[in-house]
């Protein structure tokens, strides 16, 4: 390992805001991906499930009159 | 969870056959999507943090660019991961116009935002990679033009297939546009042999010693297979909220959604 402290491994060589603005905006856009990703499959459950949930109430107003 | 996959249970119990043509349903896609996310997932993570510690903490510095270009351990396989989704979803695009395959339209749409993500990666860590080596953000040279032009391949591909309503014919006019636009891909590789440009040729042969190289390539190839992994994972994802999104009104998934929805089941449905 070549690094010797903390800072001499986050300068990168004074190169740093290069290499973190890289590996940081690759972090965050497939963190958010994934996020948008797990976020439009749980809609989609809920959507069907919202759909059910009005059947049945749908239903049950007609079993009432 | 089951009842869903009594299908594929039915067929191995029986030992009929379970071809790949199984999973061109949507239910069974669904179901083994399900499986195969999470694991690509954690495969993802597994191999990032191997590929980040050798490429941070094994690799040395470079001969000649001293540390910035450990950029090299994300730019590339962002590079190649935009052009082979590329390939990937003009792919499934051309094999949903042939065989009128519902499933393989619905992988080339959620492959899309992924390798759209990969190409604006591939174009951001360039750009952060080229500033401090050549002394520009940009240049319009073939490499990096060929390399935008995919970006808005994708974004086009993106845009059309949400602006027309009739989902059949967004399909196909998407599997158009993504078919045409592979002829992009090869231009991107070739371009470093085709013209005379400022990117650098081949990656696998930098200027260092055979020692020094080899753990960079190892690096490389690490966060290129947990690229991969991710890749599949998230597309996964996006496939199965894509299938609920179309499939929604069919029986597997109103069975599916049926108990959460304190409902009964498969049997009482359709009175």
């Amino acid at each position: 390992m070549q690094w010797h402290d903390a800072n001499e491994f986050f300068s990168m060589g004074g190169r740093g805001g290069f290499v973190w603005g890289a590996y940081g905006a690759m972090a965050l856009l497939m963190l958010a991906e994934t996020l948008l990703a797990l976020r439009r499959h749980r809609a989609a459950r809920a959507a069907i499930a919202e759909r059910l949930a009005d059947e049945a109430r749908a239903r049950a107003a007609q079993v009432r009159t | 969870m089951s009842r869903l996959s009594a299908d594929i249970d039915d067929r191995i119990r029986t030992g009929a056959r379970l071809t790949w043509f199984t999973f061109a349903a949507p239910a069974n896609f669904y179901r083994l999507a399900g499986w195969l996310a999470p694991a690509c997932a954690v495969a993802a993570a597994l191999l990032a943090l191997a590929g980040l510690w050798t490429g941070f903490f094994v690799a040395p510095s470079d001969a000649t660019q001293g540390e910035v270009y450990r950029i090299i351990f994300i730019h590339v396989p962002a590079a190649w991961l935009s052009m082979v989704l590329y390939v990937a979803m003009a792919g499934w695009a051309a094999l949903g116009w042939l065989l009128n395959a519902r499933m393989a339209f619905m992988l080339a749409r959620a492959i899309a935002p992924t390798g759209a993500l990969f190409a604006l990666l591939a174009l951001w860590t360039g750009s952060l990679w080229g500033r401090p080596t050549w002394g520009t953000w940009w240049v319009w040279d073939a490499r990096l033009t060929s390399e935008l032009i995919l970006l808005f391949l994708y974004l086009g591909y993106m845009a059309l297939v949400a602006a027309i309503d009739d989902t059949r014919r967004a399909d196909k006019a998407g599997a158009l546009l993504a078919i045409v636009g592979v002829v992009n891909v090869p231009v991107i590789y070739f371009s470093v042999i085709w013209w005379n440009t400022l990117h650098q040729g081949s990656s696998l042969t930098m200027g260092a010693a055979p020692k020094m190289a080899s753990t960079m390539l190892l690096a490389m190839l690490l966060l290129t297979f947990a690229c991969w992994f991710y890749a599949f994972a998230v597309v996964f994802v996006r496939a199965r909220a894509i299938v609920l999104e179309r499939e929604g009104g069919t029986a597997w998934a109103r069975a599916l959604l049926a108990p959460t929805a304190g409902l009964a089941p498969r049997g009482k449905q359709g009175t």
